[in-house]
């Protein structure tokens, strides 16, 4: 379908004598990490501490529990169980039945907008502040 | 009349179509990289894609990663996975074809393009189906891993193109 495609190949992929290109993808890659950089910063001069938790099962609210007091809360939908462990201002998951152990080994989280998410169970844990508005929009 | 598809050229894309599949179950064995933050890949797969991309052509490679696509969630996935897959890969590649018709980046660039939207696009998809936008806060660290895994999938992309062209396999004409 290509016609002189041998011809055309070689200096595509050639890694000398192609500057431009090379400087362009280092150029993009910088900026990437230069974006992500911002990014993570943003998130951790604008965070403020979070107040309370809401648990979401499936999109549907399934409770909201205060960070100021420690408790156990077992998230069951049936066979899957999530639970959740709020102890000195942390909230973090201590077991769960999803095969992943994803969130169960998710660092414990207490600023506002952070969250720990278990998708193969669709539970959702998102930590709220309630002094201001609108927490979780990232600056 | 229609052009036919050499046989060379099916035997190629289908070789190439089973060792994407080959390098998509190797990821999926390997155990997750980072238990934190989920979605963390090397993106195996898109070496073969890369390769195809550059050395055949753009419905070739699409049709590779859509076979790939389709087998691997059939064989090791769920439903729910084949959405993920498919968010990532499509957008991956539609964003590769372009840069790669654009041709401003090198093989790297255009790797790294498509590792990063590989992750935009299956983050969006968790968005929508969990409903939760928090979740684009994966997407600072997933940014960064995926430019990692896309320099490496670049250069390994870059090198078997190169490699792969000056055989004789290459040189016969379509």
């Amino acid at each position: 379908m290509k016609k002189n495609a041998n011809n055309k190949i070689s200096p595509v992929t050639a890694s000398r004598g192609n500057g431009r290109k090379i400087k362009n993808d280092v150029i993009f890659i910088a900026a990437l990490l230069i974006l992500a950089a911002l990014a993570a910063l943003a998130l951790f001069v604008f965070r403020s501490e979070g107040d309370f938790v809401t648990v979401t099962v499936n999109g549907q609210l399934y409770g909201e529990y205060s960070l100021s007091e420690n408790r156990r809360v077992e998230i069951n939908q049936g066979e899957n169980y999530n639970i959740l462990v709020i102890e000195d201002g942390y909230a973090s998951i201590e077991t769960a039945s999803c095969p992943d152990g994803i969130c169960s080994s998710h660092r414990p989280v207490k600023h506002g907008g952070e969250s720990i998410i278990c998708l193969p169970n669709k539970v959702v844990i998102e930590v709220h502040s309630a002094s201001n508005g609108a927490p979780d929009i990232i600056a | 009349m229609k052009k036919r598809l050499s046989t060379k050229k099916v035997a190629f894309l289908g070789l190439s179509a089973s060792l994407a599949l080959l390098l998509s179950w190797i990821e999926f064995l390997l155990p997750p990289l980072y238990a934190a933050v989920p979605g963390i890949k090397i993106g195996l797969p898109n070496v073969v894609i890369l390769v195809v991309l550059y050395l055949v052509g753009t419905k070739e490679a699409a049709a590779v990663s859509l076979v790939r696509l389709c087998v691997s969630s059939l064989l090791f996935g769920n439903p729910v996975m084949f959405v993920y897959s498919a968010a990532g890969a499509v957008l991956s590649l539609l964003l590769m074809i372009l840069l790669k018709k654009l041709d401003q980046l090198s093989t790297v660039g255009v790797s790294v393009a498509g590792g990063v939207a590989h992750n935009i696009g299956q983050t969006v998809v968790a968005m929508l189906l969990l409903d939760t936008p928090q979740i684009a806060y994966y997407l600072i660290v997933l940014t960064v891993t995926g430019t990692i895994s896309g320099i490496f999938i670049g250069l390994c992309g870059a090198f078997l193109t190169k490699r792969l062209s000056k055989t004789k396999f290459f040189h016969v004409n379509k």
